[in-house]
Formats: structure tokens, sequence, C-alpha cells
């Protein structure tokens, strides 16, 4: 049973390879990834449901004992993630044909965008540090190839300096595995996290430790780290914007949950206090950007930003409340991330601009576009019924329990001005005179916001079902807090 | 010997820093072949440079060195090596497509 754990990545990786064998006959190559993009979400959900019944699933490959070979450890954060990651998928798979140009998609698009999948959902598997960074390698490469799809002269560029910082980042993460390796002489993140506590040698662990955060920072755009998202970000397709804005980031935030609750845990009133500066800076910063800027893309991009800082105040703040909170969040966050790119992408397109200051009554036109915008900026900024908003509730408590009255207040005038930068799309885009220059096209306007419209049902699913969501979230949360509880179920002693 | 490797992977880690932050779009990536040898030789470093046989199994040998790192910068190299390719094969389109191999130049305008 424990091999289900490795399906949700082995199933994108075969699709992957099969996808190139066929991939210049478009309707073939579109059917096939559909299809087996359905299965992998029903195995994740399988995955899903099994661990929920049963506990923690770990996969030791090739019969190895745990801190000898590399385990697979499906536990319920894990499962939580990769059946997000799936759910992403679904949506960008659907959304792809009517986005992507013929050429494009027959350029091994389908390839690429399932070994990204394949090395997200291993990234979140996967129970290994230097495995975490060949999944991280699977994943960044196949965006490389995704981010210069087209090879268009803006892509060209900015690709440049996101495979260059992503370059360092990743040398540097050898290098602190390396440190690692060095300190406590191994490389599975439960054996780690018993060594540590072992080896007594704070100061130096406490050096990896934000060094580690460094490198998961850079993947994560955090504050002083982030400079290199955004135009990158907005460069290629709507899709692939969509599936960049969901995963990538999330990885990074993944990984600093995982070594900052199981690895270093030792000096926290050093590191997690720092984590709350950090994510202060992040929200205001983010919000900043997102405010500056008329280009509609350009604004989801930069909204990733205070996102993202909103998770780091919950691993920053570390209590029970505030991790589910940030996990509640993260979840919530890849669905409505991937919606709101989607439907940029749409508007951008049917509107012929993304500057905001070129159009206006688009809801004349397309009146479903503008209402799901309505609701996916309600989502994001966390307004009551909604999922973000319990997320963002459950992180301000636990900051409150914890006595951090500052990242608080900042949060909360943070999510006012998210909701105004995207408002500012609804306001100035939809409203208004209509515009004569619009030529409608309804059956594309359909076809495109099918894909969102599933997301963000989701996604308010998410939020009134919360009474069914929570209880899992809070037991990421416990989990997270006792990290004993992942050391034994890996170990086994 | 770990405290001469690590002065050298420094050294490496230095230049591999200083050509990055060239503007010459070559020099550049350089300056990423510099940092990853940086890296490797660092691997090597930390998993203790102890005198010792290569890991290869045989019976009259007790003392081997560590093949754990070993196997690690294998992965490394090859990884490093793809992205490499991929850069040099990119910074070639991008400078031919843009007309400059300049980082200063190679900005673009506020609306594309």
């Amino acid at each position: 049973m424990s091999n289900l754990t490795i399906l949700p990545v082995l199933i994108p990786l075969i699709a992957g390879i099969i996808a190139t064998l066929f991939h210049k006959k478009l309707t073939l190559v579109r059917i096939f990834s559909q299809v087996s993009t359905i299965i992998s979400t029903i195995v994740a959900s399988y995955v899903f449901y099994y661990v929920i019944q049963n506990g923690t699933l770990v996969l030791e490959s090739g019969d190895w004992m745990a801190p000898y070979g590399i385990v697979l450890v499906g536990d319920l954060l894990s499962v939580t993630l990769v059946l997000t990651t799936n759910i992403v998928a679904l949506a960008a798979v659907f959304y792809a044909p009517y986005s992507l140009s013929d050429e494009q998609e027959s350029f091994y698009f389908y390839t690429f965008y399932f070994l990204l999948i394949s090395g997200v959902s291993g990234a979140f598997i996967t129970g290994d540090l230097f495995n975490l960074f060949v999944f991280f390698e699977v994943l960044l490469m196949a965006s490389y190839a995704l981010i210069i799809l087209g090879g268009g002269k803006v892509q060209l560029r900015e690709s440049i300096k996101y495979v260059l910082i992503n370059l360092f980042s990743s040398m540097l993460f050898v290098t602190t595995i390396a440190f690692l390796y060095s300190v406590v002489g191994t490389v599975n993140m439960a054996q780690i996290g018993q060594r540590v506590s072992e080896v007594n040698q704070s100061g130096i662990l406490t050096t990896i430790a934000f060094l580690l955060f460094f490198v998961f920072g850079t993947k994560a755009a955090l504050f002083p780290l982030y400079y290199w998202l955004p135009r990158p970000y907005i460069a290629p397709n709507p899709v692939i914007s969509a599936l960049f804005g969901a995963l990538l980031t999330k990885v990074g935030i993944y990984s600093i949950f995982r070594v900052f609750t199981i690895i270093f845990v030792h000096e926290t009133a050093i590191t997690h206090q720092f984590f709350i500066w950090i994510a202060a800076f992040t929200l205001i910063f983010g919000v900043i950007g997102a405010l500056s800027t008329n280009n509609i893309k350009l604004i989801v991009a930069y909204n990733i930003i205070p996102a993202v800082g909103f998770m780091i105040a919950g691993i920053g703040i570390y209590n029970e409340t505030a991790l589910s909170g940030a996990v509640y969040y993260l979840v919530n966050d890849m669905i409505i991330k991937a919606a709101l790119f989607l439907l940029v992408g749409a508007i951008a397109y049917l509107a012929g601009t993304s500057d905001l200051r070129k159009m206006k009554g688009l809801i004349h036109h397309y009146p479903m576009l503008g209402w799901l915008l309505f609701i996916s900026a309600f989502v994001l900024a966390g307004v009551p019924p909604f999922s973000g908003f319990i997320g963002k509730l459950l992180i301000l408590q636990g900051a409150i329990e914890a006595n951090e009255i500052i990242i608080t207040i900042i949060g909360l005038l943070v999510s006012l001005l998210i909701l105004f930068s995207v408002m500012r799309i609804f306001i100035q885009g939809f409203w208004g005179e209509k515009d004569a220059a619009i030529v409608p096209n309804k059956p594309l306007a359909r076809k495109l916001m099918l894909p969102v419209a599933f997301l963000i049902s989701f996604s308010v699913f998410l939020g009134i079902g919360a009474e069914w969501f929570y209880p899992i979230t809070e037991e990421i949360g416990n989990n997270l807090m006792n990290p004993e509880l992942y050391i034994k179920s890996v170990l086994k002693e | 010997m770990e405290i001469i490797m690590a002065i050298l992977a420094g050294i490496l880690f230095t230049t591999g820093v200083y050509n990055l932050l060239q503007k010459q779009l070559l020099r550049i990536i350089i300056g990423t072949a510099l940092i990853s040898h940086g890296a490797h030789l660092f691997i090597l470093t930390m998993g203790k440079l102890k005198r010792g046989a290569p890991p290869i199994l045989d019976k009259t040998i007790t003392d081997y060195t560590d093949p754990l790192p070993q196997a690690l910068i294998l992965t490394s190299i090859v990884i490093s090596f793809g992205v490499t390719s991929l850069l040099l094969v990119l910074a070639y389109r991008a400078s031919k497509e843009n007309g400059t191999d300049n980082m200063e130049t190679l900005r673009g305008n506020q609306n594309d």
C-alpha cells in the first residue's frame, strides 16, 4: 500500500515521456494529456483519502531502511499539497488549448507541463534533503523550458534573469547541504531532525538554518529576494504564468515549513522571530508593487509576494493556530493565484491589451468574466464567506495569541490594500462606457472561463466547507508542531 | 588538507560572484560555472578528505573514502551541466534576438 506515495510523481512523469512521442499530433496529445491529468487527480485524491484514514504513508524505495535509502513521505501536509497541485494542473490543461498557439503546443508544451507537475509533486513528498534539491531541479528545468516556449523577445530577455537567479540559489542549496552533511552526517530529513538535538552545535546550525532560509526564500520570493519574480512571471503565456504563480513559489514555502519545523527548532527565538520581520517587509513591499503598476498581469504577479508573506508570518509565529492557518492559506492561495492568472490572461487576450488605462466597460461584453474577477478579488483579500478569510483569520489569531501585535496590524492593512489593488482591475477595466473597439468573442470567452470557474468554485467550496477542511489543517498544524511524529513515522524505532 | 580545499572553494566562489556581477552575458555564464565548481569542491571537502581507498569493494581493504558525497557531486555535476548548456543556448538566442549581450542594455521598455 505504501507504493501509493510515488504515484503522484510517477503518473505525470510517464505521461510526459509518452506525450513526447506524438507531440505534433495536437488532438491526440491534448486528449491524452487531459485524460492523464484526470487520472493523476483521481489517484492524488485517493492517496489523500487514504492518508486521512490511515495516517502517514512512508515508502522506502528499494527496500533500504529509512536513513540509508531514499524515503518518500506522504504525510497529511504533503498529500494535501499534491492534491491541490493536481487540481491546478487540471484547470491549466483544459485552458491550454485555447490560450497557446498551435506551434507552442506542438513544441513539447505537454511534456514540460507534466515534468513540472511531476517535479512539484516530488518536492512535496520527498523525505530527503538532496532528493528535494533534485526535484527542485526537475521542476526548475521544466519551468525554464516553459518560460521560453515561443521564444519571444521579452521572454528571452526575462528568462535569462530567471535562470541565473535559480542557478545561483541551487548552487547555494548544494553548498548548504554539504555544510549540513559535515555537521550531522546524513541527508535524510528525519534523521537530521533527530541528530540536530544531539550534536549540540547550535551556533553553526543556526548559520546553516539562515543559509537554507536564504535559498528557499529566493525560490519563494521573500522580501529582499523577490526582485526577480514579477517580470519573468508575466513574460510567458497566461497558462504557464498560472502554473508558475500557483506552484513554484509554494514549493519554496513548503520547504521552509518542513525544514523549520523538523530540523531547525532549537533556536526559535532567533530564526522564527527573524521570519516575522521578513514577513512584515514582504507584505508591505509586495503590496506596494501591486499598487504601483497599471499592467494587470503585473498586478497579479506582485500579489504573489504578500501572499507568501502571510505564510511566512504563520511559520514565524510558530504556534498551532498560526501554522494551520498558514497551511489553509497556502492551499487557498495556490488555487486562487492560478485562477487569477488565468482570468487576467483571458482579460488581456479578449481586451487586446494588458494596460489598465486602455480598457474600460468590459462588463458589457463579458459579464461572467467580470463577476468571476470580482469573486476572486474577494477570495484573495479574505472577505468572510470565502476561503482566504479563514486562513488569514487563523494566522492573525495565532499572532495575537503570541503577542505579535505589529504583524497583526500590518496583515490587516495589507489585506485592505490587496483588495484595492485587484479591485482596481474591476473598477477601471470593467465599469464605465461600452468600448466600441472591442469585438466580443463570446464562444472563446466561455471556453477560457470554464477552467477558471472550476478553480473559483473549488475555492468557494473551501471557504464554505471550512467545517470539513479545517480539521485537516488543524491536524497538519499539530503535526508540524510535533516533529517527533514525523521522525518516528520515518525512522520506525 | 581540508583548510586548503576550503580556501580554494572560497576563491572559486569569489571569482564566480565577481563574474556574475559583470555586464557581458558570457562572463556571467562563466561565473555560474565557477560557482558550481566551487560548490562541488565544497561537497567533496565537507565529506572529509580522509585518506582511504576509492569506494570500490575489495576484501583486502578496510578503509574507504566516503562514497555518499561523491554520488551527490556526480548528480549535481550532471544537473549543472544541463542548466549551463541551456543557459548558453539561451544567451545565444537572446543576444541574437535583442542585438546585444550587455545586461545593461538588455532591459527593454516599460510596456512590453
